[in-house]
């Protein structure tokens, strides 16, 4: 049985931890008891899950792919359709349930750092609907890749800060916001937006996104009447992948798919892949899988998805890989792409290029596995990459 | 006895300590020893020597800037312990390896240990390697004879206080105020509970930073602390400086030394 809760200081196995200067250990134990009282109260649980049904939308439905499937002519291929809520990505989740925690600790400052602009927008939304300041960092090259998003962002009353060090991407907006954390840190709720950085964030961010997969079971069973036989999910930081796989790791029949960006190709710094490309080491807090030189400088990534391209994987996919209970795999730009179109196609569904992946992965997978169930994770929808569908599909 | 533990040993009941922090490598290897070199004769007492590394998440521009020009030049643990062992043959100043936690943990702290001890480093500081986390690191570190020397904060609790004074030898360093590496127009307000806070945990001496870069503010940290360490101002003067660092940075150097006592000349 392998344990799901990590250890006092947050490690999962060897992984996580909490590597951090030394202002932000204090305000990181606070967090860490706060959100420990929250998540044992029955009013926040009862306000969180109000929000959740009526503000969000859930729960989320799970969509049979008939033409798909039947295409495919092997694996039934069911979509856990994240993409249908509030904001068009599961990012929602876990921004609702920390701006609670928030709120319990008087915080009434947000920050938050964005890759693709889906976990910007969630956070810029809940901020909205409880009236609280917020910052959003983005790397420019992000910004170019996702102006609508940085648009709803400025719309729903937020601040998008550009950040322009290093690869302008996720990795450098997660470092400008640790900046701004570590100097306002008294008024301000760091929102992290992945099952990255140091504890108690890997956690709390899986506990919120626990839904995903604690729904997707249930359906499954009463829709199937059995267990799917793999469960596909992307993974950047890994956050919508931990939140459906969490339900299923105790059914060690049910095979746990994450899929990583194989972006342009295996070498370093042309892709995310961090479990074949990378070793373990330290970056924004956590100990984890990494994509490193040889000196430990952190690479540059690549991947035709913003949300999928950062350099370290969140530290409980690390040790679900090290006990052979998940497995990862990774999917090119391309057969992203190609995934997407499929789908797009066959089941008039458009997901988002990261949520792509996991299709794609499905896809493969499914000719070779006549009698089995999949389940797929759609995490978002693919509103937000239509420049970069336009501009990678020309024959549109 | 440390080089570090002798120095501020000292200095005890005389005057503070100038700790100056430089990144190895900016703006060239070759250069930097000549920096050092030129920091003594300014009158700084301890070199902070740090490691550049490509996700400096505690430091503000001015560092950031440094640390990619020495990534530009190709520095690595490697090339700084060489540009340590460079110094050494000219100086006895203590030397404190400053580093976040990733290089060093690709490194090895095993061979890092020696390695460093080797090149005449005394001990070494890791911006983001909490004590909690340290535990492991410590006996290898500890076993060459190096110096272990933990940060602590305005937001540090009483009982983080008294961990990180467990946990340190050669002198604790105090970050003045919550907020990453740069100068500062005044001393924050935080600076002075902070000192006296750690006093009730420890005798060990007390450097106080982050934000002090004119005399006035060294003369006023000086007379609270045993230690000013001085990182991004010395910094700006190298990026200001490409051609003649070391001359820039003795001049800037100097009417610091001689407000807080340490001018050798």
């Amino acid at each position: 049985m392998i344990s799901s809760q990590p250890d006092s200081r947050g490690h999962f196995g060897p992984y996580g931890g909490r590597y951090v200067p030394e202002v932000l250990m204090a305000p990181l134990e606070t967090l860490q008891k706060a959100y420990e009282e929250a998540r044992v109260d029955p009013s926040f649980q009862a306000e969180l899950k109000d929000l959740l049904a009526n503000f969000a939308g859930r729960p989320t439905p799970l969509y049979y792919c008939r033409r798909l499937s039947e295409q495919l002519g092997g694996a039934r291929i069911y979509l856990k359709r994240e993409d249908l809520l509030h904001t068009g990505a599961h990012k929602i989740n876990n921004c609702l349930g920390q701006v609670l925690v928030a709120r319990r600790m008087g915080k009434h400052r947000i920050i938050a750092e964005t890759g693709a602009g889906q976990h910007g927008v969630a956070t810029a939304t809940v901020c909205a609907l409880f009236g609280l300041d917020c910052t959003v960092y983005m790397g420019e090259e992000d910004m170019r890749r996702q102006r609508l998003n940085v648009f709803r962002m400025g719309l729903l009353g937020a601040k998008v800060v550009g950040v322009s060090a290093g690869s302008k991407t996720l990795k450098d907006a997660v470092s400008e916001a640790m900046r701004d954390w570590v100097t306002n840190v008294s008024t301000t709720h760091y929102l992290l937006g992945s099952a990255l950085g140091a504890h108690p964030y890997p956690m709390m961010v899986r506990d919120f996104h626990r839904v995903i997969g604690d729904e997707a079971r249930a359906q499954i069973l009463e829709r199937e009447n059995r267990l799917p036989d793999r469960v596909f999910a992307c993974v950047g930081g890994g956050s919508n992948a931990i939140g459906m796989f969490h339900a299923f790791v105790p059914d060690s029949g049910v095979r746990l798919i994450g899929v990583e960006a194989g972006g342009r190709s295996a070498a370093l710094g042309e892709h995310a892949a961090r479990f074949s490309g990378g070793s373990p080491g330290v970056l924004h807090g956590a100990y984890s899988y990494l994509l490193q030189d040889d000196d430990g400088q952190v690479s540059l990534t690549h991947s035709i998805s913003a949300g999928l391209d950062y350099a370290l994987i969140g530290p409980e996919h690390a040790w679900l890989h090290d006990q052979g209970r998940a497995e990862y795999v990774n999917a090119t730009d391309t057969a992203a792409l190609e995934g997407a179109t499929r789908l797009t196609r066959t089941e008039g569904i458009i997901p988002a290029l990261e949520s792509a992946h996991a299709v794609a992965e499905a896809i493969k997978q499914a000719p070779g596995a006549a009698g089995e169930t999949f389940l797929v994770c759609l995490s978002g929808r693919g509103d937000k990459d239509m420049d970069i569908y336009r501009e990678n599909l020309p024959n549109v | 006895m440390s080089r570090i533990q002798r120095l501020f040993e000292g200095l005890q009941g005389k005057r503070a300590a100038l700790i100056a922090y430089v990144t190895a490598g900016d703006p060239s290897p070759a250069v930097t020893p000549s920096i050092v070199w030129a920091l003594e004769r300014g009158g700084a007492d301890l070199i902070e020597l740090g490691v550049p590394f490509s996700d400096p998440i505690a430091d503000g521009p001015v560092i950031q800037r440094g640390s990619e020009r020495a990534l530009k030049a190709g520095v690595n643990v490697s090339k700084t312990l060489e540009i340590a062992r460079e110094i050494r043959q000219k100086s006895t100043i203590p030397i404190l390896l400053f580093s976040y936690l990733n290089p060093l943990l690709r490194y090895g702290f095993a061979r890092l240990a020696q390695d460093a001890a080797a090149a005449g480093v005394d001990g070494v500081l890791l911006t983001d390697l909490s004590v909690e986390e340290a535990e492991e690191h410590l006996p290898a570190l500890r076993a060459a004879g190096l110096d272990t020397v933990f940060l602590a904060a305005p937001t540090s609790p009483p009982e983080r206080l008294r961990l990180v004074a467990k946990y340190s030898t050669g002198f604790i360093y105090l970050v003045s105020r919550t907020g990453v590496t740069g100068e500062q127009s005044s001393l924050s307000d935080a600076a002075g509970p902070l000192v006296a806070a750690m006093r009730g945990e420890t005798s060990l001496p007390l450097a106080l930073g982050f934000g002090i870069s004119t005399p006035e503010q060294a003369a006023q940290v000086a007379r609270l602390a045993d230690g000013v360490v001085i990182g991004s101002a010395f910094v700006r003067v190298i990026e200001q400086h490409p051609d003649d660092a070391p001359a820039a940075i003795e001049a800037f150097a100097r009417p610091i030394a001689v407000a807080i006592g340490s001018s050798k000349s």
